[in-house]
């Protein structure tokens, strides 16, 4: 139905116009193209498999011939560990920011529209606020035993009560709006009221918390992989490998190097786009356009 | 206020109490039979059933669980399994390392968080704002503990400014302890005094555009004045905000910087007991941690009726 | 140089403003000689507010002077340093702004807020500053100052935080005092009060007063000369009266005819039409939290709107009318009473009646910002009822868009556009629009035309009459503003705290009122003297 899609697609148009305007905004799209590239086509751009050991050929130097970024300590292609580290890197991001979509959305929606609903979902959330991630992790590392999708849900979890607290405010706002009054005065259901008027609305809200939650994902992952309790070696992520570098910073620095700027890289991504978007939907400027 | 504070004390109390709840089910759920672990792999069926009797195991999960709550308010919170020492005395000897730390950090965090803010949202457009957002924007996206590995590299190592590794106790050695503190409490605070700094400066913004601030230019107030008199304060609600928020960040942190700069504080202590799956070292430090974090929102809340009029007197957030 | 009597307090020449490059005002130049009262007139847009904070050096980010001067006793001020404008804002010129409630700063106490200025200008100390506050507070009107001074701006009304803002503007004495538009989001008798006092006040002081305001008849009462402003230009500028009787230029004599006044309009020709809505006895009761306490929102009101008709409903905010429009459409439960729709009452009624009934009455509400979503284009908000009641398929709704469209005066090329590409005079052509979708015989305007300026105003009430006269269409018009009342009903209640104080035939009640408040109302409305010769 073109009716419905238009105004987003018409809307977003906007604001990615808006971003295209902004330098860095531009920046930060360009660094994501880079960084989703690498992360999708990593089994095509890399060299070698990520866990494939040269044992005859350990710690060389980035320019290296047949390794571009040099190899660690088991002789470990560091080009290739990137690339799939970045879309393990990736794909913790993009399933956290989802679990805290699916949860914290509805939820968001249900305690900002229903009064009774309120006080339930927000004892929910200050319980959920009281585990800190890394508690979270811990837990369920003891209890499954770690993995990707361990990283996954504690990042994922631990960004439900703020996802649940940026909608429940969306909704308390715009449940006060005059279009919604007219919506209610013309006999629209609450489901009507909340899926076309209250989620339209509220999307860039949850799309600008969505951009600062991957970047702080990706950031735990790296630390909970760092610290042994994310994905579990010999898979390839970034925090292992800074783990493993670690332990022979005194012999060579190189293998530490790359994947610390990938990091940093994909979170300078989202959160220099981040910035920008939250500027180009920013309603004040948005509503006089 | 009276009404504010007391809604928000039972609100605590009732979040600390499901988060026991919690903490007593994820440890039953975990993998594993403690007696089993305990009594040993060979013991013979009449000796697993006498440790599980001892253990408390038999009983029905209510009555477990009131027992566990029993002994946790007269501070017994059980044995390690490995080593048979109290898991109270263990939490008592890492827990103040953790506590100097986070409180140094945070207090580096806010100290150069506000600073940063209050620059970036004074000189609008001009260097200062490039050069705070641009050290914000990197330290958010540079991970942590990458700082600390390249800290230890360069400052400790390199060039012989910081120890290491290592802590020392402020009872024993003051200076030293502050010395041996520094490196580690500067890796944490970086990514927090980003965050400050970031809210600092939209709030400042924000309140220095306020119709208010404008009224205040036309008494003949001065831009200096308008900064700090307006700006700074309306700014210290969302600061206070933000420190709170920040906190499961800092403890994850702290986890992290303790692994690096090789500080026996409670992070090691959960990430050994993980590793040796100690059972009631993790629910004992599972707990504290939530409990000491519960506190800690209590607190920020506490603050805020003297950060905030609008609460101190009507008793709501506006 | 010495300043002369005969020397402007404040002189104005061929100021222009810029927000970046466009221009906003174009060279606009006034004079206020000392101790007199000038009023700057204009509709949003106008350029007024803009060229009042030129004069303190107070635009905001991105505007600037680009030529032209402001002359303060013959200094130019245009240019000045900070340390310069520092000493004239507040000594030499107060400023009291529009919007008390953004005005104060939330968190420091009322008399600290009014002592800054004495100190900043080092007229008392810090310890006097607080004693002088209380004075001045008083001055202003404000009831137990000593106490109230102690308090934060939340704890005040709207009117007490203007009372303070007047405080403050005033504390210094300063020879200038710019209002911009000190009283618009505050009611009738609040403003009449605060206006009183500000008269008081500035003829006491000998403080000359430039009035910035849209409201010509606030201008007219309270202000000596008037300067009429359109898209940044002055488009004409004479004694109060002679602008206003007999206005030469073609704007301001299209604001002036447009300017809703007293003077009846209807025939008070009784109707022996169907009744459509019947209110009896209807009340609404909200527990107050802590205490058990109940407060009655809307104490045993009746009225009735026939077919054809307009029945208003008047009063100040807190009267209650918001709330009886709120109960007629459904959006509030009623304590007690009953509606009737075409005599099938609508409180005890069945969910599926009441949404047969909800097809029969419609919306339009006051802000044309607010009131349409601006994530649909005109034609999904037109034909949102009719999906809503499930009414007709696609093709019938989209021939329906186009019917109503052309119905309320606007292009049926404005059917893929959104709201916010539309002025506020359109987006309110596309709620009656969306309104009359459903085809309803009642209509309930809750302060519909409150947020417009006063030409579009006239349209929209044009629009609305028109509408009624074509399709019989029967209104209940929630409103705070009298001469609107009375260009559009043809019965109306005043309400105020929640009950009926005098109901009737609009040229009754407003022409020959007995109850007082009405009186008071009647009073409180600016522009008796623009009202006399039509």
């Amino acid at each position: 139905m073109t009716t419905t899609a238009s105004p987003r697609v018409r809307g977003g148009g906007r604001a990615l116009r808006r971003i295209a305007r902004n330098p860095l905004g531009l920046l930060g799209g360009a660094l994501l193209v880079i960084v989703v590239v690498a992360g999708v086509f990593a089994p095509l751009l890399a060299p070698y498999p990520p866990t494939e050991v040269h044992f005859s050929t350990p710690f060389q130097v980035p320019g290296t011939v047949g390794f571009a970024l040099g190899t660690d300590d088991l002789g470990r292609d560091v080009l290739s560990r990137v690339l799939y580290g970045t879309r393990a890197s990736l794909e913790v991001g993009l399933l956290s920011v989802l679990l805290a979509v699916v949860v914290g959305v509805p939820l968001g929606l249900a305690a900002g529209y229903w009064h009774r609903l309120d006080a339930l979902v927000s004892r929910l959330t200050d319980l959920m606020l009281a585990f800190p991630f890394l508690v979270l992790a811990v837990g369920l590392a003891a209890i499954n035993g770690g993995g990707l999708g361990n990283a996954a849900v504690a990042l994922g979890i631990a960004n439900v009560p703020t996802m649940i607290r940026v909608v429940r405010a969306e909704t308390l706002r715009l449940r006060e709006r005059d279009f919604v009054l007219a919506a209610r005065a013309m006999d629209a259901g609450s489901w009507w009221i909340l899926g076309r008027h209250v989620l339209p609305n509220a999307l860039p809200a949850i799309i600008v918390q969505a951009t600062v939650i991957m970047p702080a994902a990706v950031l735990g992952e790296a630390v909970l992989s760092f610290l042994g309790l994310g994905i579990l070696p010999p898979a390839p992520s970034l925090g292992i490998m800074l783990s493993d570098a670690q332990q022979f910073l005194f012999r060579t620095l190189w293998p530490g190097v790359f994947p610390g700027l990938a990091i940093a890289v994909i979170c300078l991504g989202f959160n220099l786009f981040g910035d920008a978007l939250r500027d180009a939907l920013d309603p004040q400027t948005v509503s006089e356009g | 206020m009276g009404r504010y504070l007391f809604d928000r004390l039972w609100q605590s109390v009732l979040t600390l109490v499901l988060a026991s709840v919690v903490v007593f089910l994820g440890v039953r759920a975990l993998p594993g039979d403690p007696a089993l672990a305990m009594a040993g792999e060979e013991a013979d069926p009449a000796a697993l059933a006498a440790t599980r009797t001892e253990l408390g195991l038999d009983q029905p999960l209510p009555v477990q669980y009131g027992k566990f709550v029993g002994h946790a308010l007269t501070g017994d919170l059980g044995r390690s399994t490995r080593t048979g020492t109290p898991v109270t005395e263990m939490i008592a000897a890492t827990l103040p390392v953790t506590v100097q730390l986070a409180v140094f950090a945070m207090l580096i965090a806010v100290l150069a968080g506000m600073a940063g803010g209050v620059l970036a949202a004074t000189f609008r457009g001009r260097w200062p704002e490039w050069l705070a957002n641009g050290f914000s924007l990197a330290a958010l996206s540079v991970p942590t503990f990458w700082l600390g590995i390249l800290g230890v590299v360069y400052l400790a190592v390199g060039l012989g400014w910081f120890p290491a590794s290592g802590y020392v106790s402020p009872l024993a050695d003051p200076l030293r302890a502050l010395y041996y503190l520094t490196l580690p409490a500067l890796v944490l605070g970086v990514t927090h005094a980003a965050v400050v700094q970031r809210q600092t400066r939209s709030s400042m913004v924000g309140a220095l555009t306020a119709d208010y601030v404008r009224t205040a230019r036309a008494k003949g107030l001065g831009r200096a004045a308008v900064v700090f008199k307006y700006g700074l304060r309306n700014s210290l609600i969302v600061v206070t905000t933000v420190v709170g928020l920040q906190l499961g960040g800092l403890i994850a942190g702290a986890v992290v910087t303790e692994r690096i700069f090789s500080l026996p504080g409670i992070g090691k202590l959960t990430l050994d007991s993980v590793f040796q799956r100690d059972y009631p070292v993790i629910q004992a430090v599972v707990l504290v941690i939530t409990a000491a974090f519960i506190v800690i929102n209590l607190a920020v809340d506490v603050l805020y009726t003297v950060v905030d009029p609008r609460i101190r007197v009507s008793g709501s957030s506006s | 140089m010495e300043p002369l009597p005969e020397i402007p307090l404040l002189e104005i020449r061929d100021l222009c403003v810029s927000f970046g490059s466009s221009e906003v005002v174009h060279g606009v130049s006034l004079t206020v000689m000392p101790g007199e009262r000038v009023a700057v007139v204009g509709e949003s847009g106008s350029g007024k507010s803009t060229t009042a904070h030129a004069i303190m050096g107070l635009l905001p980010d991105g505007g600037r002077v680009t030529s032209g001067q402001v002359l303060l006793r013959g200094e130019d001020v245009t240019h000045a340093s900070q340390a310069r404008l520092r000493k004239l804002r507040g000594r030499e010129v107060g400023l009291v702004p529009q919007d008390p409630m953004s005005n104060l700063n939330p968190v420091a106490r009322i008399g600290r807020q009014v002592a800054e200025t004495l100190v900043v200008h080092g007229l008392a100390s810090r310890r006097e500053a607080m004693a002088r506050a209380v004075e001045i507070l008083g001055e202003a009107g404000l009831p137990e100052p000593e106490r109230r001074a102690k308090q934060y701006p939340h704890e005040f009304s709207g009117g007490m935080r203007q009372r303070a803002l007047i405080a403050i503007a005033l504390a210094c004495r300063p020879e200038l005092l710019v209002a911009d538009e000190p009283t618009s989001a505050l009611d009738v008798t609040v403003q009449q009060q605060i206006l009183d006092r500000l008269e008081t006040l500035t003829h006491e002081l000998g403080t000359s007063l430039l009035l910035v305001t849209h409201d010509l008849g606030l201008a007219a009462d309270r202000a000596d000369t008037v300067v009429v402003m359109s898209q940044g230009r002055i488009v004409e500028t004479g004694p109060a009266v002679d602008v206003l009787t007999a206005p030469r230029h073609e704007y301001t004599k299209r604001l002036v005819a447009a300017a809703p006044n007293l003077a009846g309009v209807h025939a008070p020709e009784p109707s022996a039409e169907p009744v459509v809505l019947q209110v009896e006895s209807v009340s609404k009761e909200y527990r107050v939290r802590g205490r058990g306490g109940v407060l009655k929102a809307v104490d045993d009101v009746s009225f009735e709107v026939r077919r054809g008709r307009t029945t208003a409903v008047v009063g100040e905010s807190g009267s209650g009318k918001t709330t009886v429009a709120r109960m007629v459409l459904g959006l509030v439960d009623v304590t007690a009473g009953t509606i009737r729709l075409d005599g099938d009452d609508l409180v005890g009624m069945s969910r599926e009646c009441r949404r047969a009934a909800r097809r029969a009455m419609a919306p339009v509400f006051q802000d044309p910002y607010g009131s349409l979503d601006p994530t649909f284009t005109v034609e999904r908000l037109v034909s949102e009822p009719l999906r809503v009641l499930g009414i007709g398929d696609r093709a019938a709704r989209a021939a329906r868009v186009r019917e109503l469209l052309d119905h309320v005066a606007l292009p049926s090329s404005v059917a893929q556009r959104y709201p916010n590409e539309l002025s506020g005079g359109q987006r309110q052509r596309v709620a009656i629009a969306r309104a009359l979708a459903p085809d309803p015989r009642l209509v309930v305007c809750d302060e519909a035309v409150s947020a417009l300026d006063v030409l579009v105003q006239e349209q929209i009430l044009a629009l609305l009459r028109r509408l009624q006269d074509e399709l019989g269409l029967a209104y209940l018009f929630i409103s705070h503003d009298l001469a609107v009342v009375r260009q559009i009903a043809h019965d109306v209640i005043v309400m105020k705290a929640g009950r009926a104080v005098e109901q009737g035939p609009v040229d009754q009640v407003l022409g020959a009122p007995r109850a007082d408040y009405t009186r008071a109302l009647l009073a409180a409305v600016p522009g008796a003297r623009v009202a006399a010769p039509s």
